[in-house]
Order: C-alpha cells, then structure tokens, then sequence
C-alpha cells in the first residue's frame, strides 16, 4: 500500500533525504576543497616544501610571475592552439552532426563509433599514435602538430553538444517552417541555427578548455614547444619558487570561472527548448 | 500584390533553387556533411593508429639506436614478459578501482542534481563540479600532493584529532604500503577519483534529468514505493549514463601517466612505460607495441559498456 507520504514525495517539489543530500554535498567538497588549498599555496612564503599550515603569507608571487615572460609566451600559446582546435572541431563537429541527425545510412554505427574513439581510448594511445605517425611520415614537430591532435578529440565534444540538441528539438518545427514556404537554407538560417547556437557555443567552450589543459597529447606532438601545461609541468618539479605555478593556476582560474557560467546558462534550459512541448 | 510578392518572390532565388538542387540529391548533401569530418579522423586519427600498429612490428637496434624496418614479434614479446603483465595487471586494477568508487561517490550528486536541485542551488552545484574540470589539471594532481604528503593537510589532521596512529597503521597494510599516503596506492587511487569525478557525474546527472516525471508518477501511482520506484524505474535508466561515465574514468585512468608518477609508490602504470619507452629510450616501437594493451583492453570495455547503452548516453 502507497503511504500518502510516498506519493507527496514523488510530488512536483520532492525533498531529499538526508542521506542524499550529505552525500550530494561530500561530492562538492572533495571536488572543491583541493582548489582551496591551490589558492592557499598560492600565498604561502614557503617556496619549497609547501608545509600545512603555511608559515606565512604573502603576495609577491602575483608580482614575480608578471615578471616571468616564459609564463606569458606559454599562456599565449595555449589561448592560441586552443582557439584553433576550438573553431576546426566547432566546424567538424557540426557537420558531423547534421549529418547523424538529418539521414539514415548504412555504417552510421561505425561513423559514432569513429568520432567518439579518441575520447574513448586513453589519451596516451591518441598521442603516441599521432608520435608514431609523424615519425612514420618524417613530419617534424610544430605548431600545427599540436592543433592536429587537439582539434582530433575536441570534435566529439562540440558533436555531443549538436546532435543532443537537435534530438531534442521538434521535428514539427522544421515542417512548420517548410510548410510556411521557406526553403531549406532559409530553414536552416532561421530555424534550425538559432536553436543551435547555444548549444554550439556551449560545446565550443568545453573543447577550448579541453584543449587548453591538455597535456597527456601535448607532450607527444610538442616536440620542443612549451605550452601552458607543460610549461606547469616544468615549474613544478623545480625545487625553488613552487608558489610561482599556484598563481599561474589561480589567474587561469579566474579567467575561466565566466565562460563556465556562461556554458551553464546557456545549456540548462535545453528540456525545455522551443516546441520540444514536453 | 505587395504582400503576394513578400511571401513568394518571383523567380526561384539562389538559396531556393541551392535548396532544390540538394533536396533532390540527398546523398550529395550527405557526402557534404559527412565528409570533412570522416577525412579529418580517417586520416589523423585511423591513420595514426595505423601507424602505430605498424610500428608495433618495428624494432629498436640496441647498438646503433636506429628503428629496423622489418617486421618482427620481438616486440610484442617483450610486452609479455612478467614485468610488462604485472604493469599491465596493476593499471587494470587501479582503473576498475577508481571507476567504482567515482561511481558510487557520483551517484548521490548526481541524482540530487537532477531531481531535487533547481534555479540557484542547481547553478552552485553545476559550478561545483565543473570549476574542477576547468581548473589547471596539473596543479589540481600537485594540491593532492601536497593535501596527502607526510608533512601535508591530512596527515596534519589526523595528528592534530590524535588518531595519527590510525593513518599509520593503514599504511602498514600489504598492497596499500608507503611511507605517506602521498607514496601508498591510497593516494594515487584519491587523485585519480578527484580528477576523473565530473567525467562521471555529467553523464550520469544528463541520463538521471531524462528520466520522465510522468514515469515516476505512474510508478508511484501503481503503487510502488519510493525505494521501489528507485530500484524499478530511476536506476534502470541511470544505467546507460553510469555506462558512458565509466567509459571516461576507466579510460583515462588506463592511460595517465603524469599522476602514477607525482603521487604513488614508484611501481609503473602503462602510460608511464610507453611514455618511457618513447621519451627517454627513443624506442617507438616498443612503446607502440605496449600501447596496444590499452587498445585492446578498450575494445573489450567499450564492446560491454554499450550493451548497457553507454554510446546513447555519451
């Protein structure tokens, strides 16, 4: 017999449990409390062994890494790679997924198949593949090394984001559009983008930042380059001014904390997206 | 008139008649579509791993240092060795470990996103597991260090509430040994829940927010009771999402070499022995051959994780 208080609960606002809730809000701390100490690090005097509690704190470090110009170069290396893998995965993905939500064709499994594989095989076996790859072909090291291997994983990113949109859209939309005389180009420019473009956007963020943090490939289609990561990397196991790359994360930080707000709003709403009448 | 012209002008205009022309040729506008996209991974990535397979066959000359073309199994030997299959044996481990434990952790903030969060306590939980995911990867593994080190937050705690022997004597424990929880397998697992924990979130929260809310009210309405509603109807569909998580924390655990090597005892995982082999050995082939065991061992994950639907709830 349903008690009366089980059907409240499964009622328009339901509460959760106690349980529910400690373990939901266990999860934010764990994931959050870590980025507590990075900040703290950041302050601390000691710039070497980083003791808990600090022994003191200070803020010459946010002067000293203006001063770093390696920082800057590394900074503007990353921002530029990832702005690149962002618009050929913005482009590619795009494509890929109209192309999965407009037809049926034979080998459309082996095609998700293809575009979700270099997420879903380690990034190592992505990078030393690409290694042996340019090894094979005598392609030396550049620039364009690294936006190939990054704009590679950074597809499916914007092709999840595409292609969950327009499954959720309404069919009925496009054949309303049809319907009122418009062409199909004119469908695509006034009806099927604005309802993509969110969802675009969103996806585009994510493989930037993907990009942008990226070190497992980087480091095998770097060659001599320095990126940000990698640059991090080398910072951390010298032994003297360690703080040094905790500011660096911090101003990354506080750079990125828009954008992730941004992606959110402009994604949350997606069940309730125009005529999806659900 | 005016309005008659407004709504169909005369004459078919480019975009109208470029609107027939592909309307009539449908497989034109697939192989449009399709192309680009199936040429840039035919190519750089199918290609790449081909070439990786091909290079799994080459061989290191010890004396000159120089790759021989010739196809050989020496490799793939090799990789069979003891220390190789105990590599191997031990990421394996690691990576179902962690995939367990960041599902069980996942799962609670995940179903309390998609069901009992809205407006701005959904907004700080959605910025709570992405501000991780956006933050430094590096430096995110190195504040684990620094959190688990002998002079480290956790260690400080433990001893400052007196229960410093406790710690210690888990870290006596076979398998889990080290001096510090920054030098034990604790420590590596810890980092590796804490980086990987969002990958499984998203996916599980996106599949728990499709489950109908007409699906739980008939559930209930028939009479079952939240538990049951929770076992019959919620988790059977969480399932395809927990599927495409898992895909990402195993994987990812399979392949990482940076943190095994800042946090952990100083036992190798497999991307840390084909980062060797190619970086400091120079020896491609081999490092090719040994990343055909994470290969292989994702073919097989990835065959089971869609049977629970894992690729639709990517």
């Amino acid at each position: 017999m349903p008690s009366k208080a089980a059907i409240a609960t499964d009622r328009a606002t339901p509460k959760a449990g106690f349980g529910l809730t400690a373990g939901a809000w266990f999860a934010v701390l764990f994931l959050n409390l870590p980025i507590l100490f990075i900040v703290l690090y950041g302050f601390t005097t000691d710039e070497q062994s980083y003791s808990f509690p600090p022994p003191g704190l200070t803020t010459k470090w946010f002067g000293v890494i203006i001063g770093r110009a390696d920082f800057w170069h590394a900074l503007w290396l990353s921002v530029s790679v990832a702005f690149i893998a962002m618009i050929a995965a913005l482009i590619l993905g795009t494509l890929a997924a109209a192309a999965m939500y407009r037809f049926k064709f034979f080998g459309q499994e082996v095609v998700t198949l293809l575009i979700l594989l270099p997420i879903a095989l380690p990034g190592i076996v992505t990078g030393i593949s690409l290694r042996a790859a340019f090894d094979l072909a005598d392609i030396p090291f550049s620039y364009w090394t690294i936006v190939m291997g990054h704009a590679t994983f950074c597809i499916v990113v914007v092709y999840n984001n595409a292609i969950a949109r327009l499954r959720r859209s309404s069919p009925g939309l496009i054949e309303a559009s049809m319907d009122l005389g418009a062409n199909s180009v004119q469908t695509f420019r006034h009806v099927i983008l604005p309802n993509l473009a969110t969802a675009l956007l969103a996806g585009g963020m994510l493989a930037f930042a993907l990009s942008f943090d990226e070190i497992i490939v980087t480091t095998f289609t770097a060659g001599q380059q320095t990126t940000l990561p990698i640059w991090m990397f080398r910072e951390l196991v010298r032994p003297h001014q360690r703080p040094v790359t905790n500011v660096a994360a911090i101003i990354v930080m506080v750079i990125t904390f828009g954008p992730i707000l941004l992606a959110y709003y402009l994604t949350r709403d997606t069940q309730d997206v125009a005529g999806s009448g659900k | 008139m005016t309005a008659a012209t407004a709504i169909a002008p005369q004459g078919p205009s480019l975009t109208s008649r470029l609107s027939t022309y592909f309307y009539l040729r449908p497989k034109l506008l697939l192989m449009l579509f399709l192309l680009p996209p199936l040429l840039w991974l035919g190519i750089v990535y199918v290609g790449s791993l081909f070439a990786l397979l091909a290079q799994s066959f080459f061989q290191l000359d010890d004396f000159t240092g120089q790759v021989i073309y010739q196809p050989t199994l020496g490799n793939y030997a090799r990789l069979f060795s003891e220390v190789n299959l105990s590599i191997i044996g031990r990421t394996l481990g690691m990576a179902t470990i962690v995939t367990i434990i960041s599902g069980v952790i996942a799962f609670p903030i995940a179903y309390y996103m998609a069901r009992y969060a809205s407006g701005k306590t959904k907004a700080l939980f959605y910025v709570a597991v992405m501000l991780p995911l956006w933050s430094n990867y590096l430096v995110r593994v190195y504040s684990w260090r620094l959190i688990l080190a002998k002079e480290g937050a956790i260690h400080w705690a433990f001893d400052a509430i007196g229960l410093g022997w406790l710690l210690d004597a888990i870290l006596t424990l076979p398998v889990v040994e080290g001096s510090s929880l920054s030098t034990s397998y604790i420590g590596t697992c810890v980092t590796f829940v804490y980086i990987w924990l969002p990958y499984m979130i998203l996916p599980l929260q996106a599949a728990l927010e499709r489950v109908p809310r007409s699906f739980i009210e008939a559930s209930s309405d028939l009479g079952a009771r939240p538990s049951q509603t929770f076992r019959k109807v919620i988790f059977p569909l969480a399932v395809p999402g927990i599927a495409a998580g898992s895909i990402f924390t195993f994987s990812l655990t399979l392949g990482d070499y940076i943190i095994p090597q800042l946090i952990g005892s100083s036992r190798p995982f497999i991307g840390q022995a084909v980062y060797q082999f190619q970086g400091t050995a120079g020896d491609i082939p081999m490092a090719a051959a040994f990343a055909m065991a994470p290969i292989v061992i994702m073919a097989v994950y990835l065959s089971i994780a869609k049977r629970f639907g894992a690729f639709d709830a990517l």
